[in-house]
C-alpha cells in the first residue's frame, strides 16, 4: 500500500470533476496540491476511430449496455478522461427557470446558474451551426415539426473545427467536441492540477483518507498507461470532491463509512428514459454526415417529453427498431432512407428509483416506470410520428404499436396505433444517458445528502460536484448545469479552504 | 464466457437465422465474427449472468417440445419465427428479457462487422463532409 497526501483529491474528471479541477487551479498555482482521480484510461487521439463497437467498449461502462436492476433499461455512461463529456453530442442549454423554482434548493438561484451557465457555454465554444452544416435528417425534423405544428428549436452544441463525422457519440474522431477532456482538464494540468487515470476510489474513510486502486493496462487495450504504478494506495486528503455521475458518487459514498446517517443517499434518480425512433423515406437522405443532433422541440412542461435529432450506428438502430425477422432486416437494408429522432421522457424523483450496491459492493440502479414517464414516452412517441410523416416519411417504426410499424396510409391514426399498452418493459429498447440524482441538494440531512454548494450534511470536507446533485429531473440536456453546480463548489471550497 | 461448445452453436446459428435471416449466409469467417463478438460480450458480464445466457439457449432449444415436439434446432423456420415471437410477448418478464438480450447479441454480432454495415449502406466516416460532397 503507497501511502500519499494531497490538499484537494477530487474522484472524476467529467463535467463536474473536469470543472472543479479547473476552477481549483488557482490553488495549485498557490503551491497547493490537487488531484484528479479517473477511473477510466485516458485515450490519444489517433484511438478515437469512430467504429461503433470498439469506441463502444474503450469509452463506455459495459459498452453502453449497463443494465437497471429489472434488466428494462439500459444505461450509457462514459468511463474515460473527460467522462461523458467525451461522448455527448455537445448540445448545450442552460436550465429552465422553473425547473429550478420546482427544485426549491434554498441557496440556489435561477440566476446564479444561469450566469454560471453562460460563461461556460463561452469557455468550450457554444454556438449554433450555420446552415450549410445542418445535414437532410435534421432539416427534416425542422420541416416536419413545423408541418405538425411543433415549435422548433436549434440545439447550441459545443463544437470548433467540426467536420460533421456525425460520429459524437462515439467520441469524435476530429477533437472538435469541446468537453472536458479538451477544455477544462488541459488547462487544469497546465496550471498545476495532477490527473491520474486508470485509478478506481473504493471508499472515502472518516479520517479524510481515499483507498484508491490503480489499475494495470491490460494487454491489447487503448488508452495510456496509468500515470501511477499500478496497486493499492491509500490517499490522504484535506478535501475530497466526489464527481462520478449519478451512479459513481452515490455508489462511493453507499461504500464509505462517512455516510451513514443519510437516508436520502441513492434516493432520487432520474435519467430521461429515452427511445430511438426511426422512420423510413423513400429516397435516401444523408443522415450518417453531418453533427447528428442540431434541434429539439421542447414539450417538457406540458407534456413530459422532449424530441430531438439523432442518428444512431447500425447496432444501436438494429436494436432500437423492434422486433426481428425480415421486417427487421429489411428496415436496416434501407439505412440511406432512415430518418431518426430521440424522444425523452421527462421522469420524476420517485420512491424506490435509486442507486444501491450489490453484494460485492457494485452500483445497482433500481428503476421502474412510472406511468407519467411511460405517458411521456408514448405522447413524444405519438408527436414523433406526426413529424415525420410531416417530414414526407413513407412508415414510421414505433415501439408502442402492434404491429411495430405504421404506413403513411395511416398517418391519421397515429394516437389510435401508438399506446401505453403495447409497450411491454423488456420488449422495447429504452436507454438513458442524462443520469441525475442520488446525492441531491437540500436543507437538511433527512431530505437531502448535500447543501446547495455540495457540502455533504455535517462533513464540510466532503464534496459533491455532478448530476447527482440534482434533485429533480432536469427535463433538458444536463451538462452545462453540471459544470455551473460545479462551479459553485469549486468557489465554496476557495472560500472555506482556510478553515479545512 | 469461452467460445460457445458445437451443440450452443447450433441452437445460436439457428436463432441468429430466425432473428437476422442474413446470418444463414455467413460464411465460416463471418460466423466467426458473430460468435466472438457474442462471447466478448457475455464475457464482460458476471458469471450469473453468463449462465443465465447458457440456460436461456437451452431452454430455447427444449421449451418447443412441449408445443411441437421437436427441439428449436429441429423446427422450420415459421415455427421458429413463432416460437420466438412468444417469447418476445411472455406474460413474464423474465422471458421477455431474455429474448431482449439474445436478440441484442445477435445483432451486436452481426450489425457491427464491416462489410455487412457497408452492405446496408452505412458511410459514416471520421473525415465527415469533406468525403461526401
Amino acid at each position: 500500500m503507497t501511502e500519499k497526501s494531497y490538499d484537494v483529491v477530487i474522484v472524476g474528471s467529467g463535467a463536474g470533476g473536469g470543472t472543479v479541477a479547473q476552477a481549483l487551479a488557482p490553488l495549485a498555482e498557490a503551491g497547493r496540491s490537487v488531484l484528479v482521480l479517473e477511473q477510466g484510461p485516458r485515450l490519444g487521439d489517433a484511438e478515437f476511430t469512430g467504429r461503433e463497437l470498439e469506441m463502444a467498449n474503450r469509452l463506455y461502462r459495459d459498452g453502453g449496455g449497463f443494465l437497471t436492476a429489472d434488466g428494462t433499461m439500459t444505461l450509457a455512461f462514459a468511463e474515460t478522461y473527460g467522462g461523458s463529456t467525451v461522448v455527448y453530442t455537445g448540445t448545450s442549454l442552460v436550465a429552465p427557470e422553473r425547473v429550478i423554482r420546482h427544485w426549491n434548493v434554498p441557496g440556489l438561484a435561477h440566476g446564479d446558474l444561469a450566469e454560471r451557465s453562460r460563461r461556460y457555454a463561452g469557455a468550450n465554444n457554444v454556438h449554433l451551426l450555420p446552415p450549410e452544416e445542418i445535414n437532410e435528417n435534421n432539416r427534416l425534423f425542422v420541416e416536419g415539426g413545423r408541418r405538425a405544428g411543433y415549435a422548433v428549436e436549434q440545439f447550441p452544441v459545443n463544437v470548433k473545427g467540426c467536420r460533421g463525422s456525425s460520429l459524437c457519440n462515439l467520441g469524435c474522431p476530429n477533437g472538435a467536441k469541446q468537453g472536458t477532456n479538451r477544455v477544462q482538464l488541459p488547462d487544469a494540468e497546465r496550471r498545476g492540477v495532477e490527473v491520474v487515470t486508470r485509478a478506481q476510489v473504493r471508499r472515502i474513510l472518516p479520517d479524510r483518507s481515499l483507498e484508491v486502486t490503480v489499475r494495470e493496462k491490460a494487454a491489447g487495450s487503448a488508452g495510456a498507461v496509468s500515470e501511477w504504478a499500478p496497486g493499492d494506495y491509500r490517499i490522504d486528503a484535506r478535501v475530497v470532491v466526489t464527481c462520478g455521475g449519478a451512479i459513481g458518487s452515490p455508489a462511493l459514498l453507499l461504500r464509505s463509512p462517512v455516510a451513514s446517517g443519510l437516508p436520502a443517499l441513492g434516493r432520487g434518480f432520474t435519467c430521461h428514459p429515452a427511445l430511438i425512433l426511426v422512420a423510413e423515406h423513400g429516397r435516401p437522405i444523408t443522415n450518417d454526415v453531418g453533427h447528428p443532433k442540431s434541434y429539439f422541440v421542447d414539450r417538457a412542461e406540458s407534456l413530459g417529453f422532449v424530441l430531438e435529432t439523432c442518428m444512431y450506428f447500425p447496432f444501436v438502430t438494429a436494436k432500437a427498431l423492434t422486433g426481428f425477422g425480415p421486417d427487421h432486416s429489411a428496415a436496416m437494408r434501407a439505412f440511406q432512407c432512415l430518418q431518426m429522432i430521440l424522444v425523452l421522457a421527462c421522469d420524476r424523483a420517485e420512491d424506490g428509483n435509486r442507486v444501491a450496491l450489490d453484494a460485492a459492493g457494485s452500483a445497482v440502479v433500481h428503476y421502474r416506470f412510472a406511468p407519467r414517464t411511460i405517458a411521456g414516452l408514448v405522447a413524444g412517441a405519438r408527436a414523433s410520428a406526426r413529424i415525420f410523416f410531416g417530414a414526407g416519411a413513407a412508415r414510421v417504426f414505433t415501439p408502442f404499436a402492434d404491429p411495430p410499424v405504421i404506413g403513411r396510409d395511416d398517418a391519421g391514426s397515429v394516437d389510435a396505433r401508438i399506446t401505453a399498452g403495447h409497450g411491454k418493459p423488456g420488449t422495447i429498447s429504452v436507454s438513458a444517458a442524462h443520469l441525475m440524482g442520488g446525492c441531491g441538494m437540500g436543507s437538511t440531512s433527512a431530505d437531502s445528502v448535500t447543501d446547495s454548494r455540495g457540502r455533504v450534511h455535517g462533513l464540510p470536507w466532503l464534496r459533491v460536484a455532478d448530476a447527482s446533485l440534482f434533485p429533480d429531473s432536469l427535463e433538458i440536456n444536463p451538462y452545462l448545469t453540471i459544470m455551473a453546480l460545479a462551479d459553485r463548489v469549486a468557489e465554496g471550497i476557495r472560500t472555506d479552504f482556510g478553515s479545512l | 464466457m469461452a467460445r460457445p461448445d458445437s451443440k450452443t452453436t447450433r441452437i445460436l446459428q439457428a436463432v441468429a437465422a430466425s432473428v437476422v435471416p442474413e446470418t444463414a449466409g455467413l460464411n465460416s469467417a463471418g460466423w466467426s465474427a458473430l460468435e466472438r463478438t457474442v462471447a466478448a460480450a457475455i464475457a464482460a458480464r458476471p458469471p450469473n449472468v453468463q449462465r443465465q445466457v447458457r440456460l436461456f439457449l437451452r431452454a430455447i432449444e427444449w421449451l418447443p417440445l412441449f408445443r411441437y415436439g421437436r427441439p428449436f434446432t429441429r423446427l422450420d423456420p415459421r415455427r421458429r419465427e413463432r416460437f420466438l415471437a412468444s417469447l418476445q410477448s411472455s406474460p413474464l418478464l423474465l422471458i421477455r428479457r431474455g429474448f431482449w438480450g439474445l436478440r441484442t447479441l445477435i445483432l451486436m454480432g452481426y450489425y457491427t462487422q464491416a462489410d455487412v454495415i457497408g452492405a446496408i449502406g452505412y458511410r459514416a466516416d471520421p473525415r465527415g463532409w469533406s468525403v461526401r460532397r
